[in-house]
């Protein structure tokens, strides 16, 4: 019997923008938040490169106000593979009075991971920038493109952007600008949980069914950790079987009732599910420009 | 899975968006949450019925000025496919945005409105599908339900279409009408009770019907070397790997090679795909190649079957779409982009101009402006290994790099 190949198309075309990637820039760093997007990307980049290890470094924004148990995964992750794990923290560039944290009912570190990872980037001089956003995810970023040229201010110039025809890849910049590598831009989000599933990919456990501590605002199920989330006394803490979608920090991240407990069944109840992954976003449901705002200013 | 990429073309207000929604909405695929987005949009803006088009106009300023300027995706599917849609705006950019969208489809949907008609860029947008050998289009003569559903009228566009279409160059583009209304949703997802004249299928149906696949009109293996991996480790001290994505054909082990710009010829030792190795690799497929000789090999280098080379020189013609605010000119040098290699470009002769009503001016041109098509002659530093647009899309096109601006300012499709 011959072995035959037939690769998933969405994974030929990821490990063919990697590939790129290495070619083109000098000092490429992949964007790691911990979450099942960028888990994802580490696997495709390992296909990328295999037999040779990932040739570059993993960055991760930390707000501080990560789960515990990303970071515990992102850790083990970097070590397993032998990478180097570059870490930068929200909470330095506060403590140094460059950016001010918000205060009040919806505070977030969200906004406030831009300045650090801009920060990074010129601290290390990155020239590419891989992130796992998806069109898919939100309407603004349905119009990224694969390579997306940021100017020296980290900025977006959604009115600009160079036409990506066929799969030819221009990443041709000047000095001072950078690129923002997106290699799932075609993947959906049940595509991203389809793929842990055929591959067998570790994720962290919040990602599956658990017992938590939350409180009800607006409707969404927010993690009460009264160290991170802002609470009202009249907002009632109960434990509840929950499971998270996407996960960023603890302060914007809405968790959702699940009893799945496998992948096998996060899959099933993401294929019934009539609500989008953002929705689960309390950064997203500020305004309905929130996205495009944010990314105009440098944010992943 | 299966992932169908589709791009769709029409003049401003035609219903684009409006019917992209539609197609949504009917096959459940909107979220409760963009769903209720869509409905508190379109009650502040006073309408009774729901404006769909909220589905896939993305950008602020777009909001604001209710157009669509820039190509966005929308994904969606059904238990047979992944659809990927590449919404591209009908207005100034239309030429660069069409390209850019139809450049990755492998079908089309055209929208005319069924109160105006043919149109002159309906006209463009057949040339442009034409031009991209684009094999399936679809005539989505929208609007219907503002001219009475008429069949009449449905005949005399088919008809206006048909006649355009004849004057093309791509014959075996197969052409699909379907008469329909996106806000009213007669014929997208269900049938039209309003239209019992019509025999053939919804737009759903159609697309359903689609087989994926089949790009290459000629099946030649192309193997562009995207960069080469070398693991230096002491377990895999001597692999080498010759990575890149594969187009055109297949390539199997034991397969006598070529390698380009060397000439040298070797055989196929190894074919890698993480951590699995096999005997054939399929077009599409992103894998690593080992061969038996110890050749030297680097990005942009090409390996093919010894027997089916391409096109190897320093000299080509081409169709141009340019893209640029900065006009194409006879002084500039470019960085011409083919794959993944990379050559300087100077034009050497920029001839006829296709104009919108699809006629050639067969005379020497100045320069070519955004949105204008020509026929550029260029001479190259290196040669490129091509093959004409016709026989294998990917390995017969390449994009033009301004080298003073770094931007991507034109393509061009050889033959
Ligand atoms: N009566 C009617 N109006 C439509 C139809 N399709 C779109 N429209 C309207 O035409 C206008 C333009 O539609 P839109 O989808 O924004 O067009 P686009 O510019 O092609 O994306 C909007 O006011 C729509 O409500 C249709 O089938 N029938």
């Amino acid at each position: 019997m011959k072995r035959k190949l037939n690769i998933n198309p969405l994974e030929s075309e990821s490990i063919y923008i990697f590939r790129e990637v290495v070619a083109q820039f000098e000092k490429p760093v992949l964007l790691f938040s911990g979450g099942k997007d960028s888990i994802t990307l580490v696997r495709l980049a390992q296909k990328a490169f295999y037999p040779a290890k990932i040739p570059f470094p993993l960055l991760h924004i930390d707000t501080g106000h990560n789960f515990p148990e990303t970071i515990e995964f992102r850790d083990k992750l970097a070590k397993e593979l032998g990478l180097e794990l570059i870490v930068r923290q929200v909470q330095d560039n506060i403590d140094q009075g460059k950016v001010k944290e918000e205060t009040g009912r919806y505070a977030s570190r969200n906004m406030l991971q831009t300045e650090t990872l801009l920060d990074a980037i010129e601290e290390y001089g990155f020239d590419a920038c891989i992130g796992g956003a998806r069109r898919d995810e939100e309407k603004a970023r349905a119009k990224e493109r694969i390579f997306s040229v940021r100017d020296d201010f980290g900025q977006w110039d959604e009115k600009n952007q160079r036409p990506e025809v066929f799969d030819m890849l221009n990443g041709k910049i000047e000095l001072g600008q950078n690129v923002r590598v997106f290699p799932i831009s075609n993947w959906t989000e049940l595509d991203v949980w389809q793929y842990i599933k055929t591959e067998d990919i570790e994720i962290p456990s919040i990602y599956f069914a658990h017992e938590r501590k939350t409180f009800i605002r607006d409707g969404m199920i927010w993690t009460a950790n009264d160290v991170v989330v802002f609470r009202e006394e009249s907002e009632a803490v109960t434990t509840r079987q929950v499971r998270f979608r996407t996960v960023g920090d603890m302060s914007c991240t809405a968790a959702v009732i699940s009893g799945a407990t496998t992948i096998a069944k996060v899959v099933e109840e993401i294929q019934a599910s009539t609500i989008s992954e953002r929705g689960a976003r309390i950064d997203d449901k500020r305004s309905e420009g929130a996205m495009e705002q944010r990314k105009k200013q440098g944010y992943f | 899975m299966q992932v169908l990429k589709i791009a769709t073309a029409g003049s401003v207000d035609d219903g684009k968006s409006t019917l992209i929604g539609r197609l949504l909405y009917d096959t459940k695929s909107l979220t409760d949450d963009k769903l209720e987005a869509i409905e508190k949009s379109s009650q502040k803006k006073g309408y009774d019925y729901l404006d769909f088009s909220m589905a896939t106009d993305g950008l602020m300023a777009e909001r604001e000025q209710g157009i669509t300027i820039d190509v966005a995706h929308i994904y969606w599917a059904t238990k047979n496919k992944s659809y990927i849609i590449a919404d591209t705006p009908g207005h100034i950019e239309y030429t660069r945005n069409m390209v850019t969208g139809a450049s990755t489809s492998q079908m089309a949907i055209i929208l005319v409105d069924a109160r105006h008609g043919v149109v002159e860029q309906t006209k463009r947008h057949f040339y442009i599908n034409a031009l991209l050998r684009i094999k399936d289009v679809v005539v989505a003569i929208n609007k219907m339900d503002l001219v009475d559903y008429s069949e009449d009228k449905y005949e005399e566009i088919k008809a206006e279409i048909l006649k355009i279409s004849k004057s093309n160059a791509y014959q075996n583009q197969k052409l699909t009408f379907i008469p329909l209304s996106a806000l009213k949703g007669d014929n997208v997802v269900d049938f039209s009770d309003k239209m019992p004249w019509y025999k053939g299928e919804t737009l759903l149906s159609h697309l359903e019907s689609i087989e994926v696949g089949a790009v290459f009109e000629k099946s030649q293996a192309r193997f562009p070397v995207q960069t080469v991996i070398r693991p230096k480790s002491e377990k895999f001290h001597d692999y080498r790997g010759y990575a890149g994505k594969l187009y055109g054909g297949a390539l199997a082990v034991g397969d006598k090679v070529t390698v380009l710009p060397s000439g040298t010829s070797s055989t196929i030792e190894k074919i890698q795909f993480y951590n699995q190795t096999y005997d054939i690799a399929n077009a599409g497929d992103s894998i690593a190649i080992s061969l038996t000789d110890d050749v030297n090999v680097s990005r942009g280098d090409m390996i093919v079957k010894y027997n089916e080379l391409p096109n190897t020189s320093k000299t080509v013609e081409a169709t141009i779409c340019w893209m640029d605010q900065t006009p194409l000119d006879l002084t500039s040098k470019y960085i011409l982009q083919h794959g993944v290699h990379q050559v300087l470009a100077k034009v050497t002769a920029l001839k006829s101009l296709v104009k919108p009503d699809l006629s050639m001016e067969e005379k020497a041109i100045e320069n070519l402006k955004i949105n204008q098509i020509g026929q550029v002659s260029f001479k190259l530093n290196q040669a490129i290994y091509s093959d004409n647009y016709a026989d294998n899309k990917q390995n017969g096109a390449f994009v033009l790099i301004d080298v003073k601006t770094n931007t991507t300012a034109g393509v061009g499709f050889i033959g």
